[in-house]
């Protein structure tokens, strides 16, 4: 078993995937997802989850997004694919299990949506997502995401910077921490009063995190409108956070000169802290952290790189701070 | 078609017989592992990538831990059940479907090793991390318990032994019940917030508890006191109680 160890996030822009790999990945794609349903027909012994299925072609085109330098080197972390990123997701307001979201996320209405922006900005109110974010500057950034349950993907979001969208409402010298809170819809949400959480799920930064070029507002997937149980329409990615702090569906940011109570942290202090930095050496009380599971992989094929390995961009942001005390 | 409807009158009478009951018990067995190990077969040779889920390691750990605490409960029903219903044929399956809930607990750790713990070569083994895990992490720690305890009844199931072990046998053969108990809490103590689908397990396994210590209560009302009490008690519950 070969285990590849990527020490660095930065690629020089000669590394970007050229437009042709690119195009042919897509292709890729389409024959791989009529391939899985030609599977799903012909397997005598099926997976019984077959019924879960999310199809790149199901959702709209967003604008032409720019490409940028935040990308992977294609042969240490290939993407995921549509299937994969949109089938196996942690919303628990949709259901606990993976396949949950993809199965019940689909009775979100995301249209119209409303973000209310409040607390220390100089222009408070209520935004559509399209005076949050301009869609006519889109990027693609192609970042890792390893969840604090051990597994890990690649995927190619759509999106402008976290910074952007802050910048757009003004923020006051004062505030020093930004709060997310997502979408709480009894009526859509089938799952809100059992899967043993505190709704509406509550996330947050500190302001330099928030500012920090890698913080993403994320709008779409493989140029795609992000699928419902991926966080439609509007969602944070913080590739060198545990997933749980990316939130989902945001409808509230609130900036505030305290630091916010974050959900998990709430619900279990000695399990989940407010950084959630993704460290090999600080471990889940539950599980060690040292490695972890790049899927579709069945092994736990990685060893875990401190921040992700996103530590030469953000490792100082946490200088002179014990990580093991501030999890 | 007539022939199909006489052959499906053929196989009911027989399993009514009592025939094919413990082969059929025994292919049920099966079923779960061939189906694993095929859809693994599939996977590691490329064949299709995507038949054991995104998360292959935790399909796999899921399906074979819930196996082995379904069957472990169901084995632990047969003694109600045939009592309640007086089907002492059922007797017949109980060591079986022990032994099988063993296997299946010894899937579950073997995939643990070997994918979690890379135990697939002595070279990429992470003992130090499993000592870790089984020290520092209580629901591998309760996990582990249920799996010796599981192993101890399995070495101990053979008519030798029940015979070696005489009264002592039975008594060793109620740890199933802190084997379940243990396999229950491992389910719970694992889950990040969501506990519902480990606690129906709980509420079942305190059902069964609950028979067992109204059988015992009952039979301790109806024989004399000090009677003889250990010697009825062996009766009808061994292995061979059927026979």
């Amino acid at each position: 078993m070969l285990i590849k160890v990527k020490t660095s996030a930065d690629v020089p822009y000669s590394e970007v995937t050229p437009e042709h790999i690119y195009r042919s990945r897509r292709q890729f794609m389409q024959i791989a997802s009529a391939g899985a349903v030609g599977a799903v027909a012909g397997t005598l012994i099926g997976n019984g989850r077959g019924s879960v299925q999310a199809q790149a072609a199901n959702y709209p085109d967003l604008p032409a997004a720019k490409k940028t330098a935040f990308v992977t080197d294609p042969a240490v972390d290939p993407l995921n694919t549509f299937e994969q990123i949109s089938t196996y997701n942690n919303y628990y307001e949709f259901g606990t299990r993976k396949s949950d979201p993809a199965r019940y996320a689909g009775k979100l209405t995301i249209k119209p949506w409303t973000v209310k922006v409040d607390g220390l900005v100089n222009k408070p109110g209520d935004y559509g997502v399209e005076d949050l974010v301009n869609f006519n500057q889109l990027e693609e950034r192609i970042y890792r995401h390893r969840c604090v349950e051990r597994w890990s993907m690649v995927m190619p979001w759509i999106g402008v910077p976290l910074s952007a969208v802050l910048n757009k409402v003004q923020p006051q010298p004062g505030a020093k921490f930004v709060e997310f809170l997502t979408a709480v819809r009894p009526n859509e949400m089938p799952f809100l009063n059992s899967a043993g959480l505190q709704f509406p799920y509550v996330e947050g930064l500190r302001m330099d995190e928030a500012m920090h070029p890698l913080s993403f507002m994320v709008v779409g997937l493989y140029g795609k409108v992000v699928p419902n149980q991926n966080g439609a329409p509007l969602r944070i990615h913080l590739p060198w956070k545990y997933g749980f702090k990316s939130g989902k569906s945001i409808v509230r940011i609130r900036l505030m000169d305290k630091q916010p109570a974050n959900t998990w942290a709430v619900q279990t202090p000695h399990e989940y802290g407010f950084y959630a930095n993704v460290n090999p050496d600080v471990d889940h009380p539950r599980w060690s952290q040292k490695r972890e599971t790049r899927l579709p992989s069945p092994l736990m094929n990685r060893e875990t790189i401190l921040f992700n390995g996103y530590g030469d961009q953000v490792a100082s942001l946490y200088s002179g701070m014990d990580l093991k005390k501030y999890y | 078609m007539s022939r199909l409807w006489q052959g499906i009158v053929a196989l009911l009478a027989a399993i009514a017989n009592w025939r094919f009951f413990k082969p059929a018990v025994f292919v049920l067995c099966t079923y779960k592992a061939v189906v694993l190990s095929w859809r693994l077969h599939l996977l590691l040779t490329g064949k299709n990538v995507e038949v054991l889920g995104v998360d292959p390691k935790a399909t796999l750990l899921h399906e074979t831990g819930e196996t082995a605490l379904l069957i472990l409960f169901v084995t632990l029903s047969i003694t109600p059940l045939r009592r309640i219903f007086k089907v002492n044929k059922l007797q017949s399956v109980r060591r079986m479907l022990g032994v099988w809930s063993f296997v299946y607990a010894l899937l579950h750790l073997t995939v643990y090793l070997v994918f979690d713990q890379l135990c697939y070569s002595l070279e990429t083994c992470d003992f130090r991390a499993i000592w870790e895990d089984i020290l520092k992490r209580r629901f591998i720690f309760v996990g582990q318990l249920a799996f010796l305890i599981l192993l101890l009844l399995a070495i101990t199931s053979t008519g030798g032994w029940v015979r070696r072990l005489k009264k002592n046998w039975q008594r060793l053969h109620r740890l199933a019940y802190v084997a379940a108990a243990a396999g229950v809490v491992h389910f719970i103590w694992i889950q990040k917030s969501d506990i519902r689908v480990p606690l129906r397990w709980a509420a079942v396994l305190a059902v069964l508890l609950a028979i067992r210590v109204y059988f015992s209560i009952q039979k301790r009302s109806a024989t004399p006191r000090g009677a003889g009490a250990p010697s009825a008690r062996g009766v009808g519950v061994g292995p061979h109680a059927s026979k």
